[in-house]
């Protein structure tokens, strides 16, 4: 196939400008410096002072308890609507689903805000953040599971339903194994998703609590300390084995295919 | 089975989405969020376009708005170049190598947007050997040094960053089916590198640049924490504008109405796309 010395040159070009930043943080995350301007020395000192941060210990334990009660809701009522945009072509619940991830982030954080305070009356906080996560990642898992389901014979289900099967029993039996990875590569992208969540989180978790990238947030607009590299560092090696995770499952999800 | 997901959007996406349709036509309250519509047997607040006629009686807004439309056209336009020859280039690769090469792209993606962020606050921050050389370059043409960081470039770069993956994936998706044998054909009837270029390859792909520019757009046009972060007081956006309604001087009935408009110019914007991406299909 036709693939010229200038279009290497150009495509490689556009991969080292995707890495090397991500390099430059991982890199000075071990400098024996408190500027991130030139290498001084090796050093763990950095992860030895982010381990001790209780503030930031604090809103990683957030984060993930954050994401894990969303990322669970999140993975069952995603499920359902996969199943049911597919099974009945749901349009309206495919919209409903789909839209609040088309439109700029902003708008669902600021709509949720005023929601929360003038509406159900609450106060901003553990509850209003998950609540605002499940609502971004249930379109997410209803793609992946919707596309699942498309990939597969629907005689399936009916050969369950002719030889006697039960609704339950053809959805547990034959339905629920066979869209299991897409499930399980649903509920780990929910889960990132939650924890790498900045926009909507900055808009409905009030004064009360922190996540970590609300405290990456905080620290960065204040100072660059490399202890923010440390933090970026140990993200991307959680993030990295999720995906890795999820692909296992659910390899198509990965290739841009969903 | 489609009642729990379709009662929770109702709730969650829905009626906020209702409810802010509905702020946007109040009044705002005396100290911030939205005057009560009945505040006393005296007083009725009821409901009023002030805010519609405020944002478009004063320039600024619009231009914050047009400002924010430039940078996500700019920032589109520099993805498209810098994905065009990526997405080609994976497209035409042998089979085996394909998913490996657009994993590399999506990786990036496994650190957070705010990390990806931080990354140019070091690459443009003044001690950085980047900004130290390009001011090395200016100094030799007697040119004062510039200020990287904090700066309408800075949040360009940004944007362009977070963002190029959006425009690579869906490309790549369409240039992986285009058949070969067409440019085989093209080159047997005389055509050139170029002529195959722009009359075979870049119509066909009109669709796969209409989606991925609809998905580096629209995120760009509300973009707020990359302006606020890279950029310097200045390079206030429509999404900054909005942040600020909402939480700083907390004019909800104002912020509501910014973010009607910027709905309603995204929505205008995606239905263009559309028209357009239709004529491009003909063309094709």
């Amino acid at each position: 196939m036709r693939r010229g010395p200038w279009l290497w040159a150009a495509a490689l070009a556009v991969y080292a400008f995707l890495y090397l930043p991500l390099a430059i943080v991982v890199v000075y995350s071990f400098n024996d410096s408190r500027l991130n301007a030139e290498w001084v020395g090796f050093t763990l000192h950095w992860y030895d002072v982010l381990i001790h941060d209780e503030e930031m210990l604090l809103a990683a334990g957030n984060s993930l308890f954050i994401a894990f009660v969303s990322a669970f809701v999140a993975t069952l009522l995603g499920t359902m609507a996969g199943m049911a945009i597919h099974r009945y072509d749901l349009k309206l619940l495919n919209f409903m689903a789909l839209t609040p991830v088309a439109m700029p982030e902003i708008l669902l954080g600021v709509s949720l805000l005023l929601f929360f305070i003038q509406v159900l009356n609450l106060t901003l906080g553990m509850l209003s953040i998950v609540l605002a996560h499940i609502t971004f990642s249930i379109g997410f898992v209803a793609v992946i599971v919707r596309a699942r389901l498309a990939g597969m014979d629907d005689s399936l289900f009916e050969a369950a339903r002719d030889l006697g099967a039960s609704p339950w029993e053809t959805f547990r039996y034959v339905t629920f194994p066979l869209i299991l990875p897409a499930v399980i590569a649903g509920g780990l992208m929910a889960f990132t998703l939650s924890i790498d969540d900045f926009v909507i989180t900055f808009f409905t978790a009030g004064v009360g609590v922190q996540t970590l990238p609300l405290r990456i947030y905080s620290m960065i607009k204040i100072a660059v300390t490399p202890e923010v590299n440390a933090v970026s560092t140990l993200l991307m090696l959680l993030t990295l084995s999720m995906i890795v995770l999820a692909s296992r499952f659910a390899p198509d999800v990965l290739k841009g295919k969903t | 089975m489609s009642g729990p997901p379709f009662v929770f959007l109702l709730l969650f996406f829905v009626a906020p989405s209702v409810i802010m349709v509905l702020a946007s036509f109040r009044y705002p309250g005396e100290f911030g969020g939205l005057a009560p519509l009945f505040a006393d047997t005296q007083t009725l607040h009821g409901l009023t376009v002030e805010t519609y006629e405020f944002f478009f009686s004063d320039i600024i807004y619009g231009y914050v708005f047009l400002k924010s439309i430039f940078v996500a056209l700019a920032t589109t336009l520099i993805c498209l170049l810098l994905a065009y020859p990526l997405a080609l280039l994976i497209a035409r690769s042998p089979k085996k190598s394909r998913d490996l090469m657009v994993l590399l792209v999506v990786l990036p993606f496994a650190s957070n947007f705010l990390v990806r962020v931080y990354a140019w606050m070091i690459i443009l921050g003044p001690q950085a050997a980047f900004s130290q050389a390009v001011n090395g370059v200016l100094a030799l043409f007697g040119m004062e040094p510039v200020h990287l960081l904090f700066s309408p470039f800075a949040v360009l770069v940004g944007m362009v960053y977070v963002h190029l993956p959006f425009m690579v994936l869906p490309l790549y998706t369409n240039l992986e089916k285009h058949d070969p044998a067409l440019l085989d054909a093209a080159q047997d009837l005389g055509a050139n590198v170029w002529h195959r270029f722009w009359r075979v390859t870049f119509p066909l792909s009109l669709p796969g640049i209409f989606s991925g520019s609809a998905l580096v757009f629209i995120p760009v046009l509300g973009m707020f924490a990359i302006p606020d972060i890279l950029g310097g007081t200045g390079d206030m956006l429509i999404g900054n504008l909005i942040k600020e309604q909402f939480l700083g001087t907390r004019d909800w009935p104002f912020g509501s109405t910014l973010s009607i408009m910027l709905t309603v110019t995204v929505l205008l914007i995606v239905w263009l796309t559309t028209r357009l991406a239709g004529r491009g299909r003909h063309y094709a």
